[in-house]
């Protein structure tokens, strides 16, 4: 099954743009964006070990990444809008309220 | 074959949209770029016989989570001179993220290429999936296998629901006592 080890190294690949993405954006919304990215990236790999296994388990998962993705993306959008209502920026180098 | 042209055609056109999610300047691009890339993964999980997964990403991930995120944007009206300045507080993050990004890939990369993956083989192979039916599987084993994990889903987006509501909301009661 060579075609699966692609599949996996496009789901590397996936995973690191998001990883730069987080650490080189400065929007956080788009910070947002590439966790997402990465979140899909793991997706990715665990529909592929499900269809190399024949598994069905792997799927399961996805659903419950989903469930997980899905509750993460509306608590952390509520919350950069509560801190653009208190500070008029989404920047995140401006968030430095809890800074030490 | 075909499978496999597809594959490159669309591994290609999610990594090229994935790379302008991260490096558009305006937000409203990322978001259209990161659902192009959410519906070409779906395409990659029908080729993998995944297709219950892959409606559940488009209508989930495409649809709920992106609309979403467009919605912020637009609630926000962010121009990106007051979001991305030209100035940067940390100097050397974006080069050496990069760096690391690259690392990163070539390990990922010569990791998988080097491993033999193994594992006990199940019992769904496509063809059986196929007469049964992906999504009726997927709900056998939801309710039994996992109902568990199920149930805690449950809890945990009626939490999220709760919680988003209370952070977003507007302090109206406040300012009255005020």
């Amino acid at each position: 099954m060579i075609l699966l080890t692609w599949y996996l190294i496009l789901s590397g690949v996936l995973f690191t743009i998001g990883a730069v993405g987080v650490l080189i954006r400065r929007n956080a919304i788009v910070i947002f964006m590439c966790i997402e990215l990465m979140l899909n990236a793991v997706n990715l790999a665990f529909v592929t070990f499900a269809r190399q296994l024949n598994s069905m388990d792997g799927q399961i998962f996805v659903f419950f990444i989903m469930t997980v993705a899905a509750a993460e993306a509306a608590v952390g959008l509520a919350i950069i809008i509560a801190i653009y209502r208190n500070k008029a920026t989404v920047n995140v180098d401006n968030i430095n309220l809890m800074k030490w | 074959m075909l499978a496999g042209l597809l594959f490159i055609i669309m591994g290609l056109i999610t990594i090229v949209c994935a790379l302008c999610v991260v490096f558009q300047k305006n937000p409203i691009y990322s978001a259209i770029f990161l659902i192009q890339t959410m519906v070409s993964l779906a395409v990659l999980y029908v080729l993998l016989h995944a297709q219950f997964i892959a409606a559940i990403q488009v209508m989930v991930y495409a649809g709920a989570i992106m609309v979403l995120f467009v919605f912020v944007i637009m609630l926000l009206n962010l121009n990106k001179t007051d979001v991305e300045g030209d100035y940067d507080k940390l100097l050397f993050q974006k080069p050496s993220a990069i760096i690391l990004g690259f690392i990163l890939v070539v390990m990922i990369g010569v990791v998988t290429l080097n491993t033999v993956f193994q594992g006990t083989q199940g019992e769904y192979t496509p063809e059986s999936i196929s007469q049964i039916g992906n999504t009726q599987l997927v709900g056998k084993m939801l309710f039994t296998k996992y109902v568990f994990p199920f149930e805690i889903a449950s809890i945990l987006l009626f939490a999220a629901v709760l919680g988003a509501i209370i952070l977003a909301k507007k302090q109206i009661i406040k300012d009255k006592e005020v």
